[in-house]
C-alpha cells in the first residue's frame, strides 16, 4: 500500500509505537468514539480525493498566502555565526501557521455536513484562525477560552467577536487552555451530530495528531524544496517551537527520513529547575491527557500540573503524541528555552531583521541561536511560526516599552 | 476484607422484582470524613450500590456540579490513597462499592497496585468513563486476575458492533449513558435511554444501569421501568453543595433524596 508517511505512523489505532510504549491512541468517552471513527474515515478518504486536496491547496494559495517564503536572514546569521533560514509562517493570513490546520478542518467539517465548529484557544490565535475559517466557509463558531486568558488577551476576543464567533469564558479548573479543551470536549459530547471540533494542535485523540500534522506538513514540504533551491543542500538542523506541536510536526515531517538534526524547543518559563515552565517532554512523564498517551506535566497522583510560559501558545501541560514518540526513539531532540532567552531573541530579530515574531516563534529562534553557537558555520532552518502583533502587550511590559525618552 | 460484588446486589434486587439504586459521590468532598459520612447516609437510606468518584484535574465527562465538588476535594488535598480509604469505609457496610475514575490517576498509581488496593479495601471494581475496552488491556488483565467488576460505558451514539464489544468486556453491569452529554441533573428523562438499553440487552445478560440526568423519584421510577439499575450522581452532589457549610442540613437533604429515589426504583 502507498504509505505517504513512510512508516512514520500512526497505526490504524492512532498509536505511534516505540519499544513497549504506544504513544497516542484514543482515551475518550465512548459517546465520542463513533464520531472519531467517522472523522478518521472521512479524513482518510479526503486526503486521497483530488477534489478535496485541490480545494485545500486553492484556499491556502488564494486566501492564506501560502506557500510562505523562505528568508535568508543574513544579518542575524552574521551575529549568530551560522546561517539562519527563516520559514516565514508569520506572513500567512491571520499571522501564523495555524490557518493551514483550520482551513483543512473546516473543509472537512463541510464535507461531513456539519453546520457548527467549536474550538479551544489559549492566546486566541487558534480561536481567531477558527473564527476566520468559519466566517470564510459559513459555519457557526463557538470558541472556548480560559477566563484568565480572555482577560490577558482581550484584543483577540474582540477579533473573534468581529469575525462573528461567540467566545465562552471558561471558569473551571485553572481557567486556561487545558480547561478550555475540557469544556470544548463537553460541548462536543452533546452536539456532535452537527458540530465539528476544530482542534488547535497536533495532540488529542486519534485522528487529530495525524490529521493536524497532515494539514500542517506543507510547512516542511515547502521549506525543504525552498532550502534546496536556495543553498543546493539540505540544512544541518531543522528547528521549531513546541506547544502542542502542530507547527513543529508540520516542519519536521518532511525531514524525518533525511540526515538532518531535528530539534524542538519547549517553553522553559522561569527555568526547568523551577516549577514554572511548560517543558512537557523535558520534565514531564508518560501519561494520558486529553485522549492521548503522551508526556504530561503531572503530580504523583496523576493530576495535571499547571504549566507556565510567557507565551500563551506554548503554555500547555501536554504535547502531541508523535513528539513523545520522536523524543522516545531519539529521532528528534527537545530542549527548553526560558522566557528571558525567548524575549532576547525576539528583540534581536526585531532590531537586526525588522521582523517582530510571535513569542512562541522566538523560542525556536532563541534555541537556534544556542545551536548556532555550538555549531558555527552550520545551516539552521527555523520555523518562524507566527507574527508578534498579538504579543505587543507582553513586550511592552517585559521591555518597558512605549515610554517617551 | 471480603469483597461484596455488584452481582450480590443485583441478585437481591432481581429477587425483589425491582431496579437497583446506584449512588455516586466524589471522595474528599466536603472532606474525606465528610464524604464517608455522606456515603454512609446514602447506604442507610436505600442505595444498593455505591460509586465513589476519584477527583481528577481534567474531568471531561462531568458537568458543573460534579466538577465543583471534585475541584474542592482536590483543593482540600485529596490523594489517591484517600480514595481507597473511603472505599474501605463504605465497603465495610456490606454494600458493593465501585470507584468511578478517569484513567490517568490509575495509570500513575500503577494499574496492578490500584487493583490490589481496591481488593484490599473491599472494593468491587471500577467504572471508567474515558477508557473503552479497546484501550483497556492492562486494566482488563488486572481486574480479571482479581475478579473485579469492569463497568464500561455505552452511549446512544455507539454502533451495535461497539455495544457488543463493550458488553462482552464488562463485568458486574454495563453503564448506559442516557443522553449525549455530560453529567448533570436534567428536568426530564431522555428518550434515547430506552432504545439504548434494548440494544445493550440484545448482546448480554449483564444488568444494564442507566445514568446521566436522573434527579428524583419520578424519573427513577420511569427509568426503572426498562433498566436494571438507576444511577444518580449530580443530584446527590447538589444537595451537599446547596447546603454549603451546614453539613447536617446537607446530610438531611441527602437522606431525603435517597429515600425518594429508593421509593422510585420500587415503583418502576
Ligand atoms: C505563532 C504560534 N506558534 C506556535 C504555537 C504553538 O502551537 P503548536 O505547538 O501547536 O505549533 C502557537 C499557538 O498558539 C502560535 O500561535
Amino acid at each position: 500500500m502507498n504509505d505517504p508517511m513512510n512508516g512514520h505512523g500512526p497505526d490504524e489505532r492512532g498509536q505511534f509505537v516505540s519499544g513497549d510504549v504506544a504513544w497516542g491512541g484514543r482515551y475518550m468517552p465512548e459517546a465520542l468514539i463513533a464520531e472519531l471513527d467517522e472523522l478518521t474515515r472521512v479524513w482518510t478518504e479526503a486526503m486521497v480525493d483530488p477534489t478535496f486536496t485541490g480545494e485545500f491547496q486553492r484556499m491556502l494559495a488564494e486566501y492564506a498566502n501560502v506557500p510562505s517564503p523562505l528568508y535568508d536572514a543574513t544579518r542575524i546569521s552574521e551575529q549568530a555565526g551560522a546561517r539562519i533560514l527563516l520559514k516565514r509562517e508569520d506572513l500567512n493570513h491571520t499571522g501564523a501557521h495555524k490557518i493551514r490546520n483550520v482551513l483543512g478542518q473546516a473543509l472537512l467539517a463541510k464535507r461531513m455536513g456539519k453546520t457548527r465548529m467549536i474550538a479551544e484557544t489559549g492566546a486566541g490565535q487558534h480561536g481567531v484562525a477558527t473564527a476566520t475559517a468559519a466566517a470564510y466557509l459559513s459555519l457557526d463558531c463557538v470558541v472556548y477560552m480560559g477566563k484568565v486568558d480572555t482577560e490577558r488577551q482581550a484584543l483577540n476576543v474582540a477579533r473573534m467577536n468581529l469575525l462573528g464567533a461567540e467566545v465562552v469564558a471558561v471558569d473551571s479548573g485553572s481557567q486556561t487552555l487545558k480547561d478550555a479543551i475540557n469544556e470544548a470536549i463537553r460541548d462536543w459530547v452533546a452536539t456532535v451530530e452537527h458540530t465539528a471540533y476544530c482542534f488547535g494542535t497536533a495532540a488529542g485523540p486519534h485522528p487529530f495528531p495525524a490529521m493536524v500534522r497532515d494539514f500542517c506538513r506543507g510547512i516542511g514540504d515547502e521549506a525543504r524544496a525552498q532550502v534546496l533551491e536556495l543553498t543546493g543542500a539540505l540544512p544541518d538542523v531543522v528547528t521549531a517551537c513546541v506547544g502542542g506541536g502542530s507547527n513543529a510536526i508540520g516542519m519536521f515531517t518532511a525531514f524525518l527520513d533525511d540526515e538532518v538534526r531535528i530539534v524542538g524547543f519547549e517553553a522553559g518559563g522561569d527555568g526547568v529547575d523551577t516549577d514554572r515552565h511548560a517543558a512537557t517532554i523535558y520534565a514531564g512523564e508518560a501519561g494520558v491527557l486529553h485522549g492521548a498517551r503522551t508526556y504530561v506535566l503531572q503530580d504523583e497522583d496523576g493530576q495535571t500540573i499547571e504549566s507556565h510560559s510567557i507565551s500563551a501558545g506554548l503554555d500547555y501541560p501536554g504535547v502531541g503524541p508523535q513528539h513523545a514518540y520522536l523524543a522516545h526513539t531519539g529521532r528528534a531532540e527537545y530542549q527548553p528555552v526560558t522566557d528571558a532567552e525567548a524575549m532576547d531573541a525576539l528583540a534581536l530579530l526585531a532590531r537586526t531583521e525588522g521582523i517582530i515574531c510571535a513569542i512562541e516563534s522566538a523560542h525556536a529562534l532563541a534555541g537556534s541561536l544556542r545551536l548556532a553557537a555550538e555549531n558555527p558555520g552550520s545551516t539552521i532552518l527555523v520555523n518562524l511560526s507566527g507574527r508578534g502583533d498579538k504579543d505587543m502587550g507582553t513586550a511592552i511590559e517585559w521591555f518597558g516599552l512605549g515610554r517617551p525618552q | 476484607m471480603s469483597v461484596t460484588s455488584t452481582a450480590t446486589a443485583f441478585e437481591r434486587t432481581r429477587a425483589e422484582g425491582r431496579a437497583a439504586l446506584v449512588g455516586y459521590l466524589p471522595a474528599g468532598y466536603p472532606d474525606v470524613p465528610g464524604a464517608i459520612e455522606a456515603l454512609k447516609v446514602m447506604v442507610e437510606a436505600g442505595c444498593d450500590i455505591i460509586e465513589i468518584g476519584l477527583p481528577y484535574s481534567d474531568p471531561v465527562m462531568d458537568g458543573p456540579t460534579i466538577q465543583a465538588a471534585a475541584q474542592q476535594a482536590l483543593e482540600g488535598g485529596i490523594r489517591t490513597a484517600d480514595v481507597l480509604r473511603t472505599v474501605e469505609a463504605v465497603a465495610a457496610t456490606g454494600t458493593p462499592t465501585l470507584v468511578m475514575t478517569y484513567w490517568n490517576p490509575i495509570e500513575r498509581f500503577g494499574v496492578e497496585r490500584f487493583a490490589q488496593g481496591l481488593v484490599d479495601a473491599g472494593g468491587a471494581g471500577l467504572i471508567t468513563p474515558d477508557l473503552t475496552p479497546d484501550s483497556a488491556a492492562p486494566w482488563i488483565e488486572a481486574a480479571d486476575a482479581r475478579d473485579l467488576d469492569k463497568v464500561f460505558l455505552v452511549a446512544p451514539s455507539s454502533t451495535d458492533e461497539r455495544i457488543a464489544m463493550t458488553t462482552a468486556a464488562s463485568r458486574g453491569f454495563v453503564y448506559a449513558t442516557a443522553v449525549m452529554g455530560v453529567t448533570g441533573a436534567r428536568a426530564s428523562t431522555s428518550d434515547l435511554a430506552g432504545p439504548l438499553v434494548a440494544r445493550a440487552k440484545a448482546t448480554t445478560n449483564l444488568p444494564i444501569g442507566v445514568g446521566l440526568g436522573v434527579s428524583n423519584g419520578t424519573q427513577a421510577a420511569e427509568v426503572a421501568g426498562y433498566a436494571d439499575a438507576v444511577i444518580v450522581g449530580s443530584a446527590f452532589v447538589r444537595t451537599l453543595l446547596d447546603a454549603g457549610t451546614d453539613r447536617q442540613a446537607g446530610l438531611a437533604a441527602l437522606r431525603k433524596l435517597t429515600e425518594d429515589l429508593a421509593d422510585g426504583v420500587r415503583r418502576g
